[in-house]
């Protein structure tokens, strides 16, 4: 509870004397870069595989002959939409940029570097944290929407190429009782993920104290902590959203 | 002028600094010595406010700065400028960058005046094309005078120098509090360094204050720090066999 009271705090720490708009568009214009276009390559490669071998598993286990193929492409599409793309992506999200976050932050306090920002008078928090967490909230549902589309794209590719579904069978499929909510499911998912993995993972950075060995220890925090985080938001969320 | 009064900062029970006063004057470098674990560091990060000291006031030309509001600390630590232990630049931005920070984020100078007022830091520094370099491609030395470039570039009132020489040759040492003490004479600013360097305390040591396990036991100015009568500062003076020697000769 101790932890998650510090973690409030620093989230109200973020907005208050912050420092002029042009300064935040410009930091996070390049946290997009950093965080954000140099993941896609990674999401692609991720989400392509997924969503093959989502196709292929489900079609093994499709033994009855009285299921339509296109079936598959439809289990394909929700698996995407609704959990693939927004939570198996958060895990890799937290992973590769968490942990970056947390690393670079916790070097940044072991070397005085925050101290450094704050003896200028500068908000350290909301100078460093606020655009990694603006730069989040903005990339990751573009990030989600560039897995889902590989996803279902590398599931096309899989099942034509070993013929397990006609590319006619699998877009009938896709289009098959299509449901736009779940689009807006998915992206209110990814807000909420992109959110609690960048801000998480910059509390467990800044704070780091000590030295090399506890940025470490800071870093693997902060993916583990984010992880969990996103597992529980998305049950909320799941429980939440759906009662319709 | 800096004015501290009855500064005390426990951690985890154990007073690490306890009922610290003084005054640093204005125009003169102000020397904080002691041996290792004796608070200086802690009484310095009390002094800028990043550590809330348990009691105690600091005043920094009357305004106290320990009782500010979030805004005039801002404004005051904007009047700041700070030398830390290893640089503390930033490893994302190159030297010039590096110092044109402060001016960016403070000022709303255009950029071909933040450009001349960066060169002229730099220059005054002693260093010259190394504007493009990243601080991972310069020598310790180096990232110091990069380090005092940036503290001064914003035309501070006053300097705070956490341990400048540490891990430096003693050549480069020499230079680098050399020019501690011309900035200080030549801009007229307070300036604080926390040092255990004894070639510090005699080459740019103009007004000293001893602590010892937390509390200041002795203040004076270099010529009278060989002199004093408090057998703690002796031993701290006298530590190495170079000054034994001359202890010796005395």
């Amino acid at each position: 509870m101790k932890g998650f009271g510090q973690y409030m705090i620093f989230l109200g720490t973020l907005m208050v004397r912050r420092e002029s708009f042009k300064t935040y568009y410009k930091l996070t214009l390049d946290e997009c870069m950093l965080i954000g276009i140099r993941s896609i390559a990674l999401v692609a490669l991720v989400a392509s595989f997924m969503g093959a071998v989502t196709t292929v598993q489900t079609a093994y286990n499709m033994v009855s002959p009285l299921i339509p193929r296109y079936v598959i492409s439809q289990v394909v599409r929700e698996m995407t939409i609704l959990e693939l793309a927004p939570t198996i992506m958060a895990v890799i999200y937290a992973g590769k940029v968490g942990s970056s976050m947390a690393g670079g932050l916790g070097t940044m306090r072991i070397t005085e570097q925050i101290d450094a920002l704050e003896v200028m008078g500068i908000n350290s928090a909301s100078y460093l944290v606020l655009p990694k967490i603006m730069a989040s909230l903005l990339m990751y549902p573009m990030l989600v929407v560039v897995a889902g589309g590989c996803s279902l794209l590398g599931g096309y590719l899989v099942g034509s190429v070993t013929g397990i579904i006609s590319p006619t069978d699998y877009i009938y499929g896709l289009r098959f009782y299509f449901d736009d909510y779940s689009i807006t499911f998915a992206l209110i998912k990814s807000f909420a993920f992109a959110f609690l993995i960048s801000s998480i993972s910059s509390f467990k950075g800044y704070y780091t104290q000590g030295g090399a060995l506890e940025v470490g220890i800071a870093t693997t925090a902060a993916v583990t902590s984010s992880i969990t985080a996103v597992l529980i938001s998305d049950y909320a969320l799941a429980q939440l959203l759906y009662v319709r | 002028m800096i004015k501290i009064k009855n500064i005390s900062k426990t951690f985890a029970g154990k007073h690490v600094i306890d009922g610290i006063s003084n005054e640093f004057d204005k125009g003169k470098t102000n020397l904080i010595i002691g041996s290792s674990g004796t608070g200086k560091s802690v009484l310095l990060k009390c002094i800028v406010g990043l550590i809330n000291p348990d009691e105690g006031n600091v005043f920094y030309d009357l305004r106290n700065f320990t009782e500010a509001d979030k805004e005039m600390k801002a404004e005051i630590r904007r009047e700041i400028g700070m030398l830390f232990q290893g640089g503390a630049l930033f490893d994302s931005k190159n030297v010039e960058k590096n110092v044109m920070f402060p001016l960016d984020i403070l000022t709303k100078m255009p950029q071909e005046e933040k450009m001349d007022r960066v060169n002229f830091c730099l220059k005054r520094v002693g260093l010259e094309n190394v504007n493009k370099k990243m601080p991972s491609e310069i020598s310790g030395g180096m990232k110091k005078r990069v380090g005092i470039a940036r503290a001064i570039v914003n035309n501070p009132n006053y300097l705070f120098c956490d341990e400048p020489n540490s891990g430096l040759d003693p050549q480069t040492a020499i230079l680098i509090d050399d020019l501690i003490g011309e900035i200080t004479h030549e801009f007229d600013i307070t300036t604080i360094v926390v040092t255990h360097d004894m070639n510090s305390v005699m080459g740019i040591g103009e007004k000293i204050m001893f602590l010892y396990k937390g509390r200041k036991l002795w203040e004076g100015s270099s010529k009278e720090v060989m002199n004093s009568a408090v057998e703690e500062l002796d031993d701290f003076v006298f530590s190495n066999k170079v000054m034994q020697s001359l202890k010796g000769r005395k």
